[in-house]
């Protein structure tokens, strides 16, 4: 249907102990969306990079335009005409939004010049930015935009995108994808990789099924259910989690009026929220990255104490209590950080079990701490939340992402809590682990306890939640059930488009 | 009592007061803009001290034992700069160890000259503006050094703020990952900076042993490494608030030494402790905006 503009031609690359792509191989025409799916540790990754010229492949040879293509370095394929839009890590937040553009591109001209650049090209593709701000104060959405416009500005043959979504509110996707049409349009043909396959079905032409490195299959997205290619990706059947039916429980908490500074730089500051907390319930808290999340979990853990009068566990006042008191009282939480907040990085898994368990489960005596008992737990853990390990002695940085998260859930959900709070339980963690954690969730509340659900996955909320509430810039919207709820409405909810409408109407 | 302190020779020998710490603080700037921290500036400066000194000695030029002292400094750095930047080493650590290197080396190296004096290291008498009346014996008749000083702080700040190079060098301390993921070298970025920071060390140290004592003593930096290290943190890593801090530091430097040369009934301990405390004050009071994102990490590509 369109002319191949880019091939990949068996591309392999091993580390160490895995194979990360084997004989890789497909095409890209001109002007074609095409879709790259697989699980965490698939080898996307790596693919991608291998083309941006960040990682050499061990063998297989790729051409762009007939021309055999090896970039050595990521110059190069900038040069050739590769640009990528990262899911991380490619921002600097102290600096303004030219600086940052000027270093994504090969030969930047005069900053003045190059702030009139961006605003031109922002406007053509109605993604308003101001060139002077500094990147640590726009929203994740705005953020996206930057990188978006340094790749527009080289006029990309191909552009990469990881993930571009997970972060956008509904409308802002929507924007995206205008935009991507618009450059599928102008001929770019654009490699495409996300987890959220009914976007894949409205967007891509193709799409390359990636599984342990391999390439497993290849479809149609348009003619593809959803469901197929998760079981594609997973080389299984797919669980989806249930619940049994809900009851209607007591209060548990109340929050009334929260009010909480953010103690990062850049961070939002909480303002206002009130919300009931009754037994049993799932409460999904939706909101795009950055807009108090953090805090939110901060300041129901107790990491952020809070003044007298906002948050009330069962009658009690807990606003001056810091983390260990609350869980002692059965207020448990599960922050979206990993290494280094949910779990020491360089500890054992029975050290992490012992961190937060200790009370709840009588791990110490006197001050000491019993480590048989400390280690029964974390095996505990570990077999009833199938956590992949040789066995609890390990390093907590010695496991997989989607590991270490079930061990960290895990953790929690053992220590029966009557509440818990856990912002992205399932990011970065792939299907089927997702599945379970998810399931482990539900059947938590199921038990009586409440669950807060900070998330960024609408889907999952969805999923999961009996009322969906949304976060935008630390405030809390009232709380709706969110069966029945649509995609416009939630949109909404999270605050639109953050004033993107306004460049799209002329 | 402060009759016998005339404040124009006071003015006068605040620059040269400074340019010592100027020259350590304005190296440990770039070092840290680039994201690494080196605790080492003190035992880089006073090796640039002996090994300046030595090296005016024996060739009788001071301009030779300034070019000696920077390329000292900057071969010190080198070392600090693979066993952080290759070995991966911790940074405060290998810092530390290298100013406890330095004073004995120094030590070492310096046995035979203590008590010589220096080459002379006149006094650059800057026509027409040198004669402008108070104005010029204060800013415009100093040795050349105060204003290669000077030329490397301007020179530093329009390298940060109007070059690529700059750009890039910011990027790579702001957040190393991105800037790998964009294709900078980080390592490399990172030595040349260190580099340049043990040259501006050398030079610092070997403008006390040469210009300001004029002569090799042992400790002779006395602690100047580490108040240049704590005028980089307090200035926000911005080279003019630097240029400020420096000057507050070496401006009460000499207010103390005249009065305690007025024999003023305040204990010399005290006097002594003054330069630092006021300099750490002001530029606490005045200190705003982070550190570089990336500072004192270690970076390594595969993760």
């Amino acid at each position: 249907m369109t002319d191949t503009l880019m091939t990949l031609d068996g591309l392999t690359k091993a580390y160490p102990g895995v194979v990360a792509n084997s004989d890789v191989s497909f095409e890209i025409g001109k002007g074609e969306v095409h879709a790259l799916l697989g699980e965490n540790g698939a080898g996307k990754s790596t693919l991608v990079k291998t083309i941006y010229g960040l990682v050499k492949p061990d063998s297989g040879t790729m051409t762009l335009e007939d021309t055999p293509f090896a970039p050595a370095e990521p110059r190069a394929a900038r040069a050739a005409g590769i640009a990528m839009v990262f899911q991380h890590f490619s921002l600097f937040e102290a600096l303004d939004v030219a600086e940052n553009v000027a270093l994504g591109m090969e030969n930047p001209p005069p900053l003045r010049d190059l702030a009139q650049r961006i605003k031109e090209v922002s406007e053509t593709y109605g993604l308003p930015l101001d060139p002077s701000r500094i990147v640590g104060d726009l929203s994740a959405g705005e953020r996206q935009r930057v990188e978006i416009i340094r790749c527009l500005l080289q006029d990309p043959k191909v552009l990469i995108m990881d993930e571009p979504t997970s972060v956008l509110t509904p409308q802002e996707v929507e924007i995206l994808f205008e935009t991507l049409r618009k450059l599928k349009a102008e001929g770019t043909a654009i490699l495409y990789i996300s987890h959220k396959l009914e976007e894949i079905r409205s967007l891509c032409d193709n799409a390359t099924i990636l599984r342990l490195g391999q390439v497993v299959a290849t479809c149609d997205p348009r003619q593809t259910s959803a469901r197929e290619m998760a079981e594609l990706m997973v080389g299984g059947t797919l669980h989806v989690p249930e619940r049994e039916a809900k009851v209607d429980g007591d209060v548990l908490m109340q929050i009334n009026g929260l009010n909480a500074k953010s103690p990062a730089e850049f961070g939002t500051s909480l303002k206002d929220i009130t919300l009931e907390i009754r037994a049993g319930d799932v409460i999904g808290i939706g909101g795009v990255a950055g807009n108090g999340q953090d805090e939110l979990l901060g300041a129901l853990s107790g990491e952020i104490t809070t003044a007298a009068g906002q948050i009330f566990f069962g009658g009690r006042d807990i606003g001056h209590l810091p983390p260990d008191a609350r869980r002692t009282l059965g207020i448990c939480a599960a922050p979206e950080e990993r290494m280094g907040h949910a779990a020491a990085p360089d500890m054992s898994l029975t050290e992490n079990a012992a961190l937060t368990a200790r009370k709840r489960k009588g791990l110490t005596k006197n001050g000491f701490l019993n480590w048989g008992k400390a280690r029964g737990f974390a095996e505990e853990v570990i077999e009833r939340f199938d956590v992949r390990t040789p066995g609890p002695g390990n390093a907590a940085r010695s496991l997989s992402g989607g590991n270490l998260q079930k061990f960290v859930i895990g953790r929690e959900i053992l220590q029966d809590p009557q509440v818990l709070v856990v912002n992205q339980p399932t990011w970065g963690v792939d299907a089927s682990a997702a599945a379970a954690i998810r399931q482990a969730l539900l059947d938590l509340a199921a038990k009586g306890a409440a669950v807060i659900v900070i998330s960024q996955d609408l889907d999952e909320l969805m999923e999961i939640s009996d009322s969906f509430a949304a976060l935008n810039e630390g405030r809390l919207s009232k709380p709706r059930p969110a069966r029945g709820l649509t995609v416009e409405e939630i949109g909404l909810m999270l605050g639109g488009a953050h004033d993107m409408e306004v460049a799209h109407v002329d | 009592m402060f009759g016998s302190i005339d404040p124009l020779l006071l003015l006068a020998s605040l620059m040269v007061a400074a340019t010592p710490i100027l020259l350590a603080a304005i190296g440990e700037l770039v070092v840290e803009r680039a994201g690494v921290l080196n605790l080492g500036v003190e035992g880089m400066m006073i090796s640039g001290s002996v090994l300046g000194f030595v090296a005016a000695i024996a060739t009788g030029n001071a301009w030779i034992g300034f070019l000696v002292a920077a390329l000292g400094g900057a071969g010190m750095a080198l070392v600090f700069g693979i066993l952080t930047q290759f070995f991966l080493s911790n940074q405060v650590a290998t810092g530390l160890a290298l100013t406890l290197f330095g004073l004995g080396l120094a030590s070492l190296l310096g046995q035979g000259y203590l008590g010589v004096k220096a080459p002379s290291f006149p006094d650059w008498h800057i026509p027409i503006l040198g004669d402008i009346p108070v104005i010029g014996p204060i800013i415009f008749q100093h040795d050349p050094m105060v204003y290669v000083g000077l030329g490397i702080v301007g020179g530093v700040w329009w390298f940060l703020n109007k070059t690529r190079a700059g750009l890039v060098l910011r990027a790579v301390g702001e957040n190393h990952e991105a800037a790998h993921a964009l294709g900078y070298h980080v390592v490399r970025t990172r030595l040349l900076a260190i580099m340049f920071g043990g040259a501006c060390a050398g030079l610092g140290g070997a403008y006390l042993s040469i210009v300001r004592v004029p002569t090799y003593a042992d400790g002779l930096t006395a602690g100047a490494g580490w108040i240049a290290l704590a005028i980089v943190v307090f200035a926000s890593w911005k080279p003019g608030r630097l240029l400020l801090g420096a000057y507050l530091f070496g401006g009460v430097t000499v207010l103390q030494l005249n009065l305690q040369a007025a024999g003023v009934a305040i204990p010399v301990e005290y006097l002594s402790m003054s330069p630092y405390i006021a300099t750490i004050l002001v530029l606490v009071i005045m200190s705003a905006g982070g550190a570089p994102g990336s500072l004192g990490k270690t970076f390594h590509a595969s993760r």
